[in-house]
């Protein structure tokens, strides 16, 4: 197989916060009903389902609530074939639907204490500690595309978008995340 | 501008991350109505000032549809409740009536 290729081969911008393209990671769209995708997650990935909007991480594995019928569950690159399979021989007899979306999602990464603030200027979603607690994904919009905001821990963000808008959402978290462009309203 | 909060994943959505679907709760008519009622289905719209039913999707966030139960006049939001239902519930109809007392359910 060849090698994956992150959309903007790992580009960096240092501003009042950092902005890093990181991956690739493996990703695959589960859907279904999530109440009976639960056993077989755990036995697949070893991660329990998450409830509403949370993400649930275990060795390396985690697994993010998107809907009430779908889950997004991250893993190492080279272990998405595997999980595929396992996935489909354990599902057979489920109406489900394991999609390997990898290469369709692109992921950066906000770094600094304001990271909080280069959100709030893109988006209409409430970013602050109380309206977005660690650990929770946000789907939301950033400007014009729709993305998904996850607080790692304070001064730590992971927004992920697809791949196609991969540029657009670097762009603009690099100008939103200019030196002087500072408000200082969520200083983590 | 509306924040409304999705049933489907708990979100206080803005409006801009909403699509607007139209005035709910409208039956459609046909196969075999004739052109006047059909026309209704598709072109007609009560358009009230007041309590008014509408859809909404929750485009960029869960992706799902959803209903709203709100007023023209105020923007107030009286409810956001589940799609799949073809009348607003119960407790719907009573909180607006609680809040609009001359106000009553008609089906359209
Ligand atoms: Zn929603």
């Amino acid at each position: 197989m060849s090698d994956p290729v992150t959309p903007l081969k790992g580009a960096r911008y240092d501003g009042f916060c950092q902005i890093t393209e990181i991956g690739p990671r493996g990703m695959i769209a589960l859907r279904g009903d999530l109440v009976a995708l639960a056993g077989t997650l755990r036995a697949v990935a070893g991660l329990d389902m998450p409830c509403q909007r949370q993400v649930t991480a275990a060795g390396g594995n985690a697994c993010a609530w998107m809907s009430p019928d779908e889950v997004l569950l991250m893993l190492p690159r080279p272990e998405v074939e595997g999980a595929l399979a396992q996935l489909a021989a354990a599902l057979q007899n489920l109406h489900h639907l394991a999609a390997d979306v990898s290469d369709a999602r692109a992921l950066l990464r906000i770094t600094g204490p304001l990271a909080r603030e280069v959100l709030a200027k893109l988006t209409p979603a409430d970013v602050s500690p109380a309206g977005l607690p660690v650990g929770e994904l946000r789907r939301t919009r950033l400007a014009q595309v729709p993305a998904a905001l996850r607080v790692i821990a304070e001064g730590e963000v992971e927004v992920i978008c697809f791949r196609s808008v991969a540029q657009y959402v670097f762009d603009l978290l690099s100008m939103a995340a200019r030196p002087g462009g500072e408000v200082t309203l969520f200083r983590a | 501008m509306l924040i409304l909060t999705c049933p489907c994943c708990g979100i206080a959505a803005d409006e801009t991350e909403l699509s607007p679907g139209g005035q709910a709760h409208i039956t459609r008519a046909g196969p075999g109505a004739d052109d006047a009622a059909f026309e209704g289905y598709l072109f007609l719209r009560t358009n009230p000032r007041g309590v008014h039913f509408e859809r909404w999707r929750h485009s960029m966030g869960c992706g799902k549809w959803f209903h709203v139960a709100r007023c023209t006049v105020t923007l107030e939001v009286f409810a956001t409740y589940t799609a799949q239902t073809a009348a607003p519930p119960r407790q719907v109809v009573d909180e607006i009536i609680a809040r609009r007392p001359d106000w009553q359910w008609e089906s359209n």
